[in-house]
């Protein structure tokens, strides 16, 4: 059996996760200073992937990063195609991850008393470092928590990707592009064998993150946390 | 003047409207919960916006509306004692201390923080999180934490107000310590009238937004410009009044006429005596017809453990009127000496401990 679709997803996936942390937090950051029915605006545009039917998603996506596309012309000048190759499942990933990491990670945020943000405010920092200091290291178990439900979700993911990235064995063939065409082709037993190893997986991780919450918050209980 | 603060805010039901100029050295600030006492210490620490106005502190624009000078909160160099002292979980009492410290080298940081885990009595402690810590200890490092960037105004707000009553005058003791070495201005916001009195050198009466009194704290005490600061300064006895022409006063919601030392000139509206200031004259001395004695019924009276509070009215009481005038504070050992004389007892109050009050 061909255990590629394991790699390209788990790769997939990883890379997906890491962009959307990164992402997801600067976005949350910047929102956060920010009022007034613009930034409603933005906070619809940053939600919208999590309710569009997948394919909405990856027929925009093939827009904009097709031949013909702003970002196309752009990369094909500088010799990048992204359609149909694996970064173009991690794009895929990336946007229709984004909203569970920006939704956790502003409510961890917001979460955290405002009293010791204007503290170290009035005891001279930087907004980085209070962001840095102060913000992340109480947001952090929510951020946590919503990174592994990035994870799970890109691991999930199929419209957008199929749309994308196609389905090139060893290439973009992720677990549940497998399982679509293992089950068009009559394979039951190879989909059965994916849709186990899939569920197992996102069984972990779900356990994982509800372990982990339930530890934090006896944790908190424990430190006193508001 | 090391602090000007001229600012307007509009607040949710009120404006904040006040107009000072503080020294060195601490200033209680007065007021009912909701009068804008700690919406006047966040736009002078910088959380928050005033719409219109100036702070300055020592000749450095912090805010001015005109100039449209808005300096941020990190660069104000005012320390901030928060109510609930807004201590970082994550970090311990002396990574809490650092955390205003950042830019000094690693040697001078640590001297800084001994000095101030010294002077705040937090030695042994430093390792501790804040989880570990009592209320008071809490209160003690937050101080600390304030105090390490070497502010050049330190403003607290309500800081006993979460302790319980036996750790107060502890914590008292250390603000007391603390004012003491620490000598540039220094706002603290309370709502305790005994608190103020003790702690600030100079007092300032919020009230809705508004400035009701402002000046030494003996003077508000002894002579409140007006009712309202009579009110907010703990006086209970307070009667409309009108001048007579041979000179005494009368108290209109009492009924009577008084003499009275009037030292303002102004026409008085109102008068006013404080409850402990009410005096029962010995009733063996012949003394019957000094001044402003008069016979008064008891109506009801509420006991502490070494004072009681008795509430007085001038007429006999008829039928279930709990209706009083007076209300009057003594302390145990007097009350015993005439708490089974027959009614009426004679109630004076002494010209020299009234104060009359122009509005």
């Amino acid at each position: 059996m061909d255990w590629s679709p394991l790699w390209i997803s788990l790769a997939t996936s990883l890379t997906a996760t890491a962009v959307t942390l990164v992402v997801g937090l600067a976005a949350s950051a910047w929102r956060e200073s920010r009022t007034g029915p613009g930034a409603a605006l933005i906070d619809g545009i940053f939600i919208l992937p999590l309710v569009l039917p997948p394919t909405v998603v990856g027929f925009l996506l093939l827009l904009l990063f097709g031949r013909n596309g702003p970002l196309g012309k752009l990369l094909i000048r500088v010799g990048a195609t992204i359609v149909f190759s694996w970064p173009a499942t991690v794009i895929a990933a990336t946007v229709v991850a984004f909203p569970l990491m920006y939704l956790t990670s502003r409510a961890a945020l917001e979460q955290v008393d405002p009293h010791l943000i204007q503290a170290a405010r009035t005891l001279g920092a930087s907004e980085w470092r209070v962001f840095r200091e102060v913000a992340l290291p109480l947001a952090w178990p929510g951020i946590l928590a919503g990174t592994i439900l990035c994870f799970a979700r890109a691991l999930g993911e199929f419209g957008a990707t199929l749309m994308l990235a196609g389905n090139i064995p060893g290439r973009t063939e992720t677990i549940p592009i497998a399982i679509y065409f293992a089950v068009e082709a009559n394979e039951t037993q190879r989909a059965m064998v994916w849709c186990a190893i899939d569920v197992g997986i996102s069984l972990v991780l779900l356990s994982a993150l509800y372990y982990w919450t339930h530890a934090q918050h006896l944790h908190r209980q424990r430190l006193g946390y508001r | 003047m090391p602090l000007e603060i001229q600012i307007e805010k509009k607040l949710a039901d009120f404006a904040l409207d006040v107009s000072f100029r503080a020294d060195d050295g601490p200033l209680s600030i007065l007021g009912a919960s909701g009068a804008g006492k700690t919406m006047l210490l966040r736009c002078i620490a910088g959380l928050e916006r005033p719409g219109r106005g100036r702070i300055a502190l020592n000749e450095r624009i912090l805010f001015d509306s005109e100039q449209k000078i808005a300096v941020a909160a990190r660069g104000r160099r005012i320390g901030l004692l928060f109510q609930n002292y807004a201590l970082f979980p994550h970090r311990t009492v002396a990574e809490n201390i650092a955390f205003g410290l950042h830019s000094l080298p690693p040697a001078d940081r640590t001297l800084r923080i001994t000095a101030l885990i010294a002077s705040t009595h937090l030695a042994g402690l430093e390792q501790r999180y804040p989880r570990e810590l009592s209320g008071g200890e809490q209160q003690r490092a937050a101080l600390a934490r304030a105090l390490a960037i070497e502010p050049e105004a330190l403003l607290l707000d309500e800081p006993l107000a979460a302790l319980d009553t036996h750790l107060r005058s502890q914590v008292e003791a250390q603000l007391q310590e603390t004012f003491a070495a620490y000598r540039r201005p220094s706002l603290l916001v309370t709502h305790n009238i005994e608190e103020a009195y003790r702690l600030g050198e100079q007092l300032l009466v919020l009230s809705r937004g508004r400035i009701a009194a402002f000046g030494a704290k003996e003077e508000i005490f002894r002579h409140p410009p007006n009712a309202e600061v009579a009110r907010l300064t703990g006086c209970k006895n307070i009667s409309r009044a009108r001048p007579n022409a041979d000179g005494t006063i009368e108290a209109l919601d009492w009924d009577c006429q008084l003499s009275a030392r009037d030292a303002s000139g102004k026409s008085p509206k109102y008068i006013g005596i404080r409850a402990h200031h009410i005096d029962f004259p010995d009733p063996s001395s012949e003394v019957i017809s000094g001044r402003n004695v008069f016979p008064c019924w008891l109506v009801r009276r509420s006991e502490t453990p070494f004072r009681i509070t008795l509430f007085l009215s001038f007429v006999a009481p008829h039928g279930e009127s709990s209706e009083y005038h007076l209300q009057a504070e003594v302390f145990k050992q007097k009350w015993r000496h005439f708490r089974d004389l027959p009614q009426p007892w004679r109630v004076q109050l002494a010209p020299e401990s009234l104060f009359l009050m122009p509005d």
